[in-house]
């Protein structure tokens, strides 16, 4: 866990000689702990001390790369225990399940739709991350096989599991350069593992069903100098496995047990045969601390909630999110359709337009840039005034899509609205909307009527 | 190696809340830990999940869902029957819409009268949702409370503007009291605080933390349910540890992502499997933060949460 600059300050030299660039090595400690310089920049430390120091600065989670090149993804690097303590890291990867005894025919449409598959929400592209490729045939060709027809039509980071390790170790050669994760190393194979690692760089899974047997397997590749592992723990039954992620999480964060300070790999799909239930099982994992779902039915309808939940948990709290600034069309409007303004904070967005969609008065709304804040934090905080309503209204090309100069801003600044006509000019009108996002499909009908 | 399993620590636990006359009837609350962590603590009753019945025919469901209702969307006393003998709901949600001034201003009187014969009708708890300004809403459970005297009915929603007449009617005539948070902790409090200081028990009083749905919102209740469980919880904090209820299904079916086709959207698949998934995801998240009580509308949604509750718990 992240030391603290004081804790960092009686690691140092002491001897303030300025070779980092820093006055004194306090001051050099206090820039380490805030993470803005690194510690290489003192050259007097001994190995010992590096060690231990960048050992401490490593996250309670430890970040790992599957994959390779631009479609490689990373998971971990998680502090809290819930998203309010601060934000949940890196968002959990979906990964869709290919068999290898499956038609040819078939594993090309998965392949075609994960490829494809692409939502645009609050100006993010939601995507899948990656795709398992189960050895159900147990066959060594069959495998290799179909991971390179897999491989040729996709980018996309790989999950290679298999039973026999000579199978995963012909695979981990051959695919190297794609740094799949390889899944599973055992309690049983271990040395096995370490020297797979070693030689191929890919990341891997550890399966142990206890606690106990993950420790096993994680302290001796650490011991070996292998960091990049990913833990499947558990029995494939819903109930116990929600309980192991959790233990898991806590024992990372509050134990700092580096043991099991590795992201996770839960598979909803081998807890039931039923895609509905599969799908809100892998909801479950989104928000209690899985890092890889892999899921076996990707069926569009199942997807694209879970994205959609997925994005939800994994905002930034701190931040707010936004949505783009423009005029947002909502049935079909035309030049007698009312225009509304509010602004880019992307609840107050959703609210809106939600009611105005329910209302279903056709209308025009614009959505002002103000850092995502709702309309009275950005009036409180001078974003949303006249004279920058104005030029926003101005710019924005709304005056050539409506006959009637009127617009509707929100109950809430009601004092605007005589500054704001007079910013506007040029024969604008400024009507005053509800206060409550509630009361705007009763507002719509009493004034487009 | 042995491994010492890590765990928190719990100061507190919440209310119980009654939902029936006597004694033998529902209750909800009483966990003395965070959401399905019975692993850690005590959680004596399972949240439950109520179906909701309209006091008039709803003009803007999706057909994947109205049609498992259509039937009954004339009597809400078949609907509520309908909703528990077949559909497996815990508890009844009347929501009452006409009560609005622009929805058809049902009176008072009338409404009261409605809610006891949905009462009288079935034999699980109800709850009473009204919609409208908050004044009228406030005249309502007025009579609502009176009518349905000493039954433990929960009735919803009662603000800082409207506490007192909404207090006094629950006070007078032994019911239970929802009141509405606007995802904030600090406002959640100070209503309670107000409440109790009228003299409300605590453990009448329930908290809405105003839910949005999957893809609009919810990660913010998310965040403010789990604060307010875990002020409850491990701060023994009094006035946040009210139970929680989320009045899901109508910001769930209200969105366009469970109302436009297939046809129009292929890339978001099977219209009715994806509006049993919004409704699932979103209910499943409200349950993980902390929810009690959840409102619900599709069958086979209610069936698969249910499901998940008796597994988990």
């Amino acid at each position: 866990m992240a030391l603290s600059g004081l804790e960092i300050f009686k690691k140092l030299p002491k001897t303030n000689c300025k070779d980092c660039g820093f006055p004194t090595c306090l001051a050099f400690a206090m820039q380490l702990a805030a993470g803005k310089v690194e510690l290489e920049k003192c050259p007097h430390i001994s190995e010992e001390v590096k060690e231990a120091l960048s050992e401490a600065s490593q996250p309670p989670i430890l970040k790992v790369e599957i994959g390779a090149g631009n479609d490689s993804f990373v998971v971990g690097e998680e502090t809290v225990m819930f998203r309010h303590d601060r934000t949940f890291v890196n968002q959990n990867a979906f990964a869709v399940t290919v068999e290898d005894d499956m038609d040819s025919s078939k594993i090309e449409e998965i392949i075609k739709d994960v490829n494809e598959i692409a939502y645009e929400r609050v100006g993010q592209i939601l995507k899948l991350d990656a795709i398992c490729i189960k050895n159900k045939s147990k066959d060594k060709d069959k495998f290799l096989e179909v991971t390179d027809k897999v491989a040729s039509l996709t980018k996309i980071p790989l999950i290679l599991v298999s039973s026999d390790t000579e199978i995963l170790k012909s695979a981990a050669g051959k695919f190297k350069e794609n740094k799949p994760l390889i899944h599973a190393a055992t309690a049983d194979n271990i040395d096995f593992f370490i020297a797979l690692g070693k030689e191929t760089g890919c990341p891997i899974a550890v399966r142990g069903k206890s606690f106990e047997d993950i420790a096993v397997v994680t302290g001796k590749m650490r011991e070996a100098g292998i960091k990049n592992l990913v833990i499947d723990i558990g029995s494939r039954d819903f109930k116990d496995d929600y309980y192991n992620q959790i233990i898991l999480r806590m024992a990372a964060i509050k134990q700092k047990n580096r043991l099991f300070g590795y992201p996770t790999i839960v598979f909803p799909g081998e807890m039931t045969d039923d895609p509905l239930k599969e799908t809100l099982i892998a909801s479950v994992f989104v928000a209690k601390y899985g890092s890889i779902i892999v899921l076996s039915n990707a069926s569009h309808q199942n997807i694209f909630p879970l994205m959609v939940y997925r994005q939800n948990i994994y905002t930034d709290p701190r931040r707010p999110m936004q949505v783009e600034q423009k005029i947002y069309e909502i049935g079909s409007p035309d030049e007698n359709s009312p225009v509304l303004i509010t602004t880019n904070f992307s609840l107050t967005y959703f609210i809106i337009s939600g009611e105005v969609e329910s209302s279903k008065v056709p209308s025009w709304l614009l959505v002002m840039d103000v850092e995502g804040q709702s309309v009275l934090t950005a009036w409180a905080a001078g974003k949303f005034v006249p004279e920058l309503i104005a030029q926003f209204v101005k710019k924005s090309d709304i005056a050539e899509k409506v006959k009637k100069k009127e617009i509707v801003i929100p109950g809430y600044v009601a004092q605007l609205q005589g500054e704001l006509e007079d910013e506007l000019g040029d024969g604008w009108k400024v009507v005053v909307g509800p206060r409550e996002a509630g009361e705007v499909p009763k507002f719509l009908k009493e004034y487009s009527a | 190696m042995s491994f010492q399993v890590p765990k928190n620590t719990y100061t507190g636990k919440i209310n119980v809340l009654k939902l029936s006359k006597d004694n033998t009837g529902i209750k909800v609350g009483g966990e003395a830990a965070l959401p399905f962590y019975s692993f850690e603590g005590e959680i004596p009753n399972k949240p439950i999940i109520a179906i909701e019945v309209y006091d008039t025919k709803p003009s803007d469901w999706p057909q994947v869902v109205s049609k498992y209702y259509s039937d009954v969307f004339d009597d809400p006393v078949k609907w509520a029957k309908k909703s528990i003998s077949e559909y497996g709901a815990d508890a009844i949600c009347l929501q009452l819409a006409s009560i609005n001034p622009d929805m058809g201003d049902m009176k008072p009187e009338e409404a009261a009268e409605l809610t006891k014969t949905v009462r009288e009708s079935i034999d699980r708890p109800l709850i009473v949702y009204g919609s409208g300004p908050m004044e009228k809403i406030a005249a309502v459970m007025k009579k609502v409370s009176e009518k349905n005297k000493d039954s433990n009915i929960l009735m919803g929603w009662v603000e800082e503007d409207n506490y007192k007449t909404m207090g006094a009617s629950a006070i007078g005539y032994s019911n239970n009291l929802i009141a509405l948070n606007p995802l904030d902790v600090n406002i959640a409090k100070q209503l309670n605080i107000l409440l109790t200081q009228l003299g409300l028990p605590a453990d009448r009083i329930v908290m809405d933390p105003s839910i949005s749905g999957l893809g609009y919102g919810i990660e913010y209740c998310y965040s403010a349910m789990e604060r307010l469980k875990i002020a409850a919880l491990m701060q023994d904090d009094k006035m946040t540890q009210m139970p929680m209820i989320c009045n899901l299904a109508p910001e769930v079916w209200k969105v366009k992502e469970v109302k436009e086709s297939e046809e129009q959207y292929p890339e978001w698949g099977d219209l009715e499997e994806r509006g049993i998934n919004w409704e699932t995801i979103s209910a499943m998240s409200t349950l993980m933060a902390g929810a009690n009580m959840v409102v619900m509308r599709h069958p086979k949604a209610v069936n698969i949460i249910k499901e998940f509750i008796e597994e988990l718990l």
